[in-house]
């Protein structure tokens, strides 16, 4: 199976969407001429042209309501945020439109539309460039939010959110667009509701979404090799809709869990997964439920303390032993 | 506008003012190089010469220009009202093809939206009814008008002063009565209320309670018609109050950047919420001419006359489709209520006065009923069972929505994922809701 980026995952996708729909376009700043902030679109402007691969000008709110008024006319637009933090100046898009006017209309309108870009923290580029968004877009019902963790996961659930007749917020990871993984050719889906356990185990379950699995696959290792622990890893992959099927499951099997979560702990993922266990798992609990989450302060420019204030590994394997 | 607002004894300081303030280059430049007459405009060209002239030529003000230019301004009532001193517009070419049969629809429909708002009101008022409702009553002709110009290929979309631009391009009474009423049977099965109404089926998209959201949402209607190679046009509606949302500046651009077949019309009633024009934008004259900065062609016209908002929206609306260019028409408009009927101020921003002169001169209904008359076209008995009709289908509407049941339980989490409502094998993935 070739193997490549999750960048490339991502620009298959784009490529396959593009090719079997003609009501798909992509948009956002940078994406056509410049080849995308991250080379994630790249290559595709000269490809599909100037009608399908759509430079704006840095205005998110207008491009982004565009992209619902034209969702509501029967198009597929995939709209690029350079970073979801730069959602906040167009939430009222997002919310109220894309989110809420299907609800408000009785079902006559719906909003096919991808919105999507990096949301991670961790790159040195200070508080205002570093949000999460994943947990209060999820909050709104009509909304699904998608965190793909691999590049496998990326393209097919790429592939599912543009089919999706409804608005998917797709969040990407900077620190994983060069990561490589085995994906097959050719178009394939992955639904969206569905968690993948990337790693089973009968010790400790491990449930994470993006990049925070890798760290909890990379933690699982460890508690192997050094503790005789065998975590189960549970990657969340999109956080609504939510498979709480595998999650139940997976600590009916091991009895214990740790939720590993680059958001922050208030009201973040991780507090909605504890909130499941507390509610559906309570008698399969042989320990509290534990969480280990991004620091609760803004994201710090200063890059040494910046390492300190998301998940690693051993801080992973810390809390894990704390529950034994 | 700000001087549509001012009374007689007011207005004549206007001029005086706004020439004080042309002493400032900013307003110069976009008001002393534009032609006085409406839709004739072309900023872009003045812009540009703007440009090329050297910063020194624009000191001087030119004051008369200046004073002309708003003296003409068609959306003043008082230039309206000055016998003579207008354009006849029957003869424009898109008024003097219309039939009878076509003039006495135009009233039929304002009298049904009016008709339609006093039976809300009269709910509203005993508290049948919840929620905010936004009256258009005094504004009627420009919703009937732009309905009266989309060729089955236009679009719309409007912002939370939502009913009359759904009546006028065809919804039915009855479930627009029992939104209202937060009924299952209304047109958004109760779940939208007053200020969002919906019929895309007729090329209305709504119907948005935020100020000024529905402007990039109306550009998405654009862009699709475009995109789609459909030679037809959006038209956006927003108040004079949503024009200073930034979202709104961001349109113009993109809409000028992108080619986009779009008229936005700015329903100028004088005031946002109870903020006067004077006390909201910093450019008093007009607020269509903030489109100069975008290179996006703008122009003025009065909402009150039938035959002169068609004759200026269907002339703008034919270029945007044609041209595929952008426009920006503000219409002077007047409500006669409060910005909502929760609006318990209604009558202290502005002097019982101003509303009673635009009742009795610049009722958009009265001056058509006067019109027909005029022209034969219709009697007094016509008009008068025209209205009895429509009194009566809204009093059947608003018993109709009385006697309708409220929405079921279970609807309270249908219409929110398409996938969900449809089944599809993406709804059945993962849960959808957290309810327990």
């Amino acid at each position: 199976m070739p193997v490549i980026t999750y960048r490339q995952a991502l620009n298959d996708a784009f490529a396959e969407e593009l090719t079997r729909d003609e009501n798909v376009f992509l948009m956002g700043e940078e994406v056509a001429q410049y080849n995308g902030a991250y080379k994630v679109t790249e290559g595709l402007w000269k490809r599909f042209g100037s009608k399908r691969i759509i430079d704006t000008p840095i205005s998110e709110a207008a491009f982004l309501g565009m992209g619902v008024g034209a969702a509501m006319m029967g198009l597929r637009p995939v709209v690029e945020l350079m970073f979801w933090s730069f959602a906040y100046v167009g939430l009222d898009q997002i919310i109220n439109n894309a989110g809420c006017i299907r609800y408000m209309s009785g079902g006559l309108i719906n909003v096919p539309m991808v919105i999507r870009g990096p949301a991670n923290g961790g790159t040195n580029v200070g508080a205002t460039h570093s949000h999460t968004p994943e947990n209060f877009l999820a909050n709104t019902p009509g909304l699904k939010v998608v965190c793909p963790a691999t590049p496998y996961d990326a393209k097919g659930l790429m592939i599912s959110s543009i089919r999706d007749n409804d608005t998917v917020c797709f969040m990407e990871n900077t620190l994983l667009y060069g990561d490589l993984g085995e994906v097959p050719d050719g178009s394939y889906t992955i639904p969206l509701g569905v968690a993948d356990v990337k790693r089973e185990g009968l010790d400790v379950s491990l449930i994470a979404h993006g990049r925070a699995v890798l760290t909890c696959l990379a933690a699982a290792e460890i508690l192997a090799a050094e503790h005789g622990i065998e975590a189960e890893v549970v990657d969340l992959r999109s956080i609504r809709p939510l498979d709480e099927e595998t999650i139940l499951n997976s600590v009916a099997k091991t009895h214990r869990a740790v939720l590993v979560d680059e958001n922050k702990p208030f009201c973040g993922v991780s507090s909605q997964i504890a909130a499941l266990l507390a509610e559906h798992a309570f008698d399969e609990l042989d320990a509290p439920v534990l969480r280990v989450t991004a620091l609760d302060a803004p994201a710090i420019y200063s890059m040494p303390l910046e390492k300190l204030q998301l998940p690693d590994a051993q801080a992973v394997v810390a809390k894990v032993l704390s529950s034994f | 506008m700000a001087r549509i607002l001012s009374l007689p004894s007011k207005s004549k300081k206007s001029p005086k003012t706004a020439a004080k303030k042309a002493a400032r280059p900013s307003v110069t430049r976009s008001v002393a190089k534009k032609p006085a007459k409406a839709v004739k405009k072309a900023p872009a060209k003045a812009t540009k010469a703007v440009k090329v002239a050297k910063p020194v030529k624009l000191a001087p003000v030119k004051k008369p220009a200046k004073a002309k230019a708003i003296a003409s301004a068609p959306a003043s009532p008082s230039a309206t009202s000055s016998a003579g001193s207008r354009k006849d517009f029957s003869k424009d070419p898109i008024n003097s093809s219309l039939k009878p049969a076509d003039k006495i629809g135009f009233l039929r429909e304002m009298l049904r939206i009016r008709r339609f708002e006093q039976q809300a009101l009269k709910y509203y008022n005993q508290g049948l009814m919840g929620g905010f409702l936004h009256l258009y009553i005094g504004q009627e002709s420009v919703a009937v008008g732009t309905a009266s110009l989309m060729n089955g290929k236009d679009e719309i979309i409007t912002a939370y002063r939502d009913h009359g631009h759904g009546l006028a391009v065809g919804m039915e009474m009855n479930p627009c009565m029992a939104e209202l009423f937060g009924k299952g049977t209304g047109c958004s099965k109760g779940k939208g209320g007053s200020m969002h109404f919906f019929a895309p089926d007729k090329h209305y998209w709504g119907g948005h309670g935020i100020v000024g959201g529905q402007a990039p949402l109306g550009m998405g209607l654009a862009f699709a018609l475009k995109y789609k190679g459909i030679k037809g046009c959006a038209v956006a509606f927003l108040g004079d109050g949503a024009v200073n949302q930034g979202v709104f500046s961001e349109c113009l651009n993109m809409a000028a950047l992108f080619d986009l077949p779009i008229v936005f019309v700015i329903e100028n009633n004088g005031y946002s919420m109870g903020t006067s024009l004077e006390r909201s934008s910093a450019i008093r004259h007009s607020l269509a001419s903030r489109a100069e900065g975008f290179d996006v062609d703008w122009s003025l016209c009065g909402g009150f006359d039938l035959y002169e908002l068609r004759a200026n929206l269907g002339a703008v609306m034919e270029k945007a489709r044609s041209k595929s260019r952008p426009h920006v028409l503000e219409v002077a408009t007047y409500r006669y209520y409060g910005h909502s009927v929760a609006d318990a101020n209604a009558k202290k921003y502005r002097s019982p006065e101003e509303i009673e002169r635009y009742k009795t001169e610049f009722d958009p209904i009265t001056l058509w009923e006067k019109q027909l008359l005029k022209e034969k076209v219709i009697t007094e008995a016509g008009i008068e069972k025209i209205d009895s009709e429509a009194k009566a289908e809204a009093a059947a509407a608003a018993e109709f929505a009385i006697a309708s049941p409220w929405p079921s339980e279970e609807s309270i989490f249908e219409d929110i994922y398409h996938e969900v409502d449809h089944k599809t094998e993406a709804g059945q993935t993962g849960r959808h809701f957290f309810s327990e």
